[in-house]
């Protein structure tokens, strides 16, 4: 069997047992846009300050949803590398002619599919709420891929966390963490209108905001090739961290076996 | 009357003594409350200086009240999942035919569930008093705010244990979580309700968390407060959630625990 026959047969597992879950294809959909919606609401009246880049925060949250739904990529694919360290299907994997590449590309299929319908989903229900994209067609094709490439970087990144603790549930104590990193960086006001200096120094340091800026700018700015290129240098400098990592966790855990 | 208060003692102690030497169930109910509290006290402060943003207090105190009530809600939320729990594990079981009168189970519940909350709205107060917050309400508004959050405990943790009861499994967590989760949230969370924009300010209008979250802001800062609609409101809320609760408690006796 060849690899890319091999990545299609993980793939399609993958994929068969996510659609059938719905608590794993429901909430990355409808959790971030709940979210959306209410700070959306909520924080209309921060448009309103001086200096704010746009005078629809929908405009400015969208990029939001996109970030929360990578963290439920990174908690899904995570949960399921380490139920098949638990349930011991790695270990059978182990005996088969399997490549480590395709056991790897191939379950973090499944969680890819989600993010891409996912994605979708946040672009219907943002222009449907009046979504105006400053880049036009081309910025939402930009947007799409950094938001995938985001996607499949949280993604890589929990499934490290999955192959090395082999536990689901140290993979949900992730959540928290990525939580933290959201909650930290300039996902509810732009870095120069955080007043608190402490808080935007740690949202400055912090690479989820350069993620969340690089979507942002597409929409808001048009093409802004500085917050661009930062945006698209984390995510792949974090799915390169994340790929390579979940490779090499899951050289160890075959060895192991 | 003695039956009872021997049972709801023990069944208080027991989780007192659960919550508060187990860092997997008292770390989370701390630090979660403290980074909201950072997370929007630091980060959206810059909110404050939106025109019609009026709250004399500033907006650490403005944020504090929401999450210091926050925190009090999801006290008596995570008390539903150690009752979830108690009935996963048998433990419930046995605790009803040991429990010479069944509604004490209930009141030591409640009474861990107000511990609870207790201990996490000192550590908010004295972390809020240590980044300056301003307090412009006296010493009967302060206490007076204690007991608004003491009675938000009780409504969630009494709707909480009314799903628990029912459900008798820790899988109700999200049905006991997610309505107050979003309750909370469809609340005027970051600004005054008069700047919530769109249809979140015409729920935030009929959520009746709205009246408490306000009247606690008019208590910090010391502005006039309408006790009857704050208090009236969140004792009514608590007794028709006790009907609620000892409803569920009857309906797990049926059942046999």
């Amino acid at each position: 069997m060849t690899l890319l026959a091999q990545i299609g047969e993980m793939a399609r597992r993958s994929v068969t047992q996510t659609l059938r879950q719905p608590a794993l294809l429901l909430p990355p959909i409808l959790f971030p846009l709940c979210l959306l919606a209410v700070n959306v609401g909520g924080l209309d009246a921060a448009t309103k300050l001086p200096g704010f880049p746009t005078d629809d925060y929908l405009n400015f949250a969208i990029a939001i949803p996109f970030m929360q739904g990578a963290l439920f990529a990174a908690i899904n694919a995570g949960s399921s590398l380490a139920r098949d360290v638990e349930t011991g299907f790695l270990k059978r994997l182990a005996l088969t002619p399997m490549q480590r590449s395709a056991l790897l590309l191939g379950n973090l299929a499944g969680v890819m599919t989600v993010a891409a319908l996912s994605s979708l989903v946040y672009l219907v229900v943002g222009f449907a709420a009046g979504l105006k994209v400053e880049a036009g067609a081309g910025g939402v094709v930009v947007l799409v891929v950094l938001a995938f490439l985001v996607a499949l970087a949280f993604a890589s990144l929990g499934a490290l966390v999955g192959l090395r603790a082999g536990s689901g549930e140290a993979v949900q104590g992730l959540f928290p963490v990525f939580f933290v990193f959201l909650f930290l960086s300039s996902q509810a006001l732009p870095r120069p209108l955080i007043e608190q200096e402490w808080f935007r120094t740690i949202a400055t340091w912090n690479p989820v905001s350069y993620l969340l800026e690089g979507i942002r700018s597409v929409v808001i700015t048009g093409w802004d090739d500085v917050a661009l290129e930062r945006g698209f240098a984390v995510a792949i400098v974090l799915c390169a961290i994340g790929i390579l990592g979940a490779s090499r966790a899951l050289r160890t855990r075959l060895v192991r076996t | 009357m003695r039956r009872f208060w021997a049972v709801a003692r023990a069944v208080a102690w027991r989780q007192i003594h659960n919550f508060t030497h187990n860092p997997a169930f008292l770390l989370p109910s701390i630090i979660f409350p403290l980074f909201f509290f950072t997370a929007f006290a630091g980060g959206l402060s810059n909110v404050a200086n939106a025109p019609g943003f009026d709250f004399p207090s500033g907006y650490t105190a403005f944020q504090f009240v929401f999450v210091l009530l926050q925190s009090a809600a999801f006290g008596g939320v995570f008390t539903g999942f150690a009752v979830a729990a108690d009935f996963e594990r048998g433990f419930a079981r046995r605790l009803m035919l040991a429990a010479p009168n069944r509604l004490g189970i209930l009141a030591g519940y409640l009474l861990a569930g107000l511990t609870r909350a207790l201990i996490v709205g000192v550590l908010l107060f004295v972390v809020a008093l240590i980044v300056g917050m301003q307090i412009h309400g006296g010493a009967v508004d302060l206490f007076g705010l204690i007991v608004l959050a003491l009675i938000v405990n009780l409504i969630a943790a009494l709707f909480a244990f009314g799903v628990a009861f029912r459900m008798r499994t820790i899988q109700a967590g999200p049905a006991m979580q997610m309505p107050v989760f979003l309750i909370l949230f469809l609340a005027p969370v970051y600004v005054p309700l008069a700047l919530l924009a769109g249809w979140v300010h015409a729920v935030a209008t009929v959520n009746p968390f709205t009246a408490l979250v306000e009247g606690g802001r008019d208590l910090i800062s010391g502005q006039s407060f309408d006790a009857l609609v704050a208090y009236g409101l969140a004792l009514a809320l608590a007794a028709a959630f006790m009907v609620w609760a000892v409803r569920g408690l009857r309906k797990a006796e049926a059942a046999g625990g």
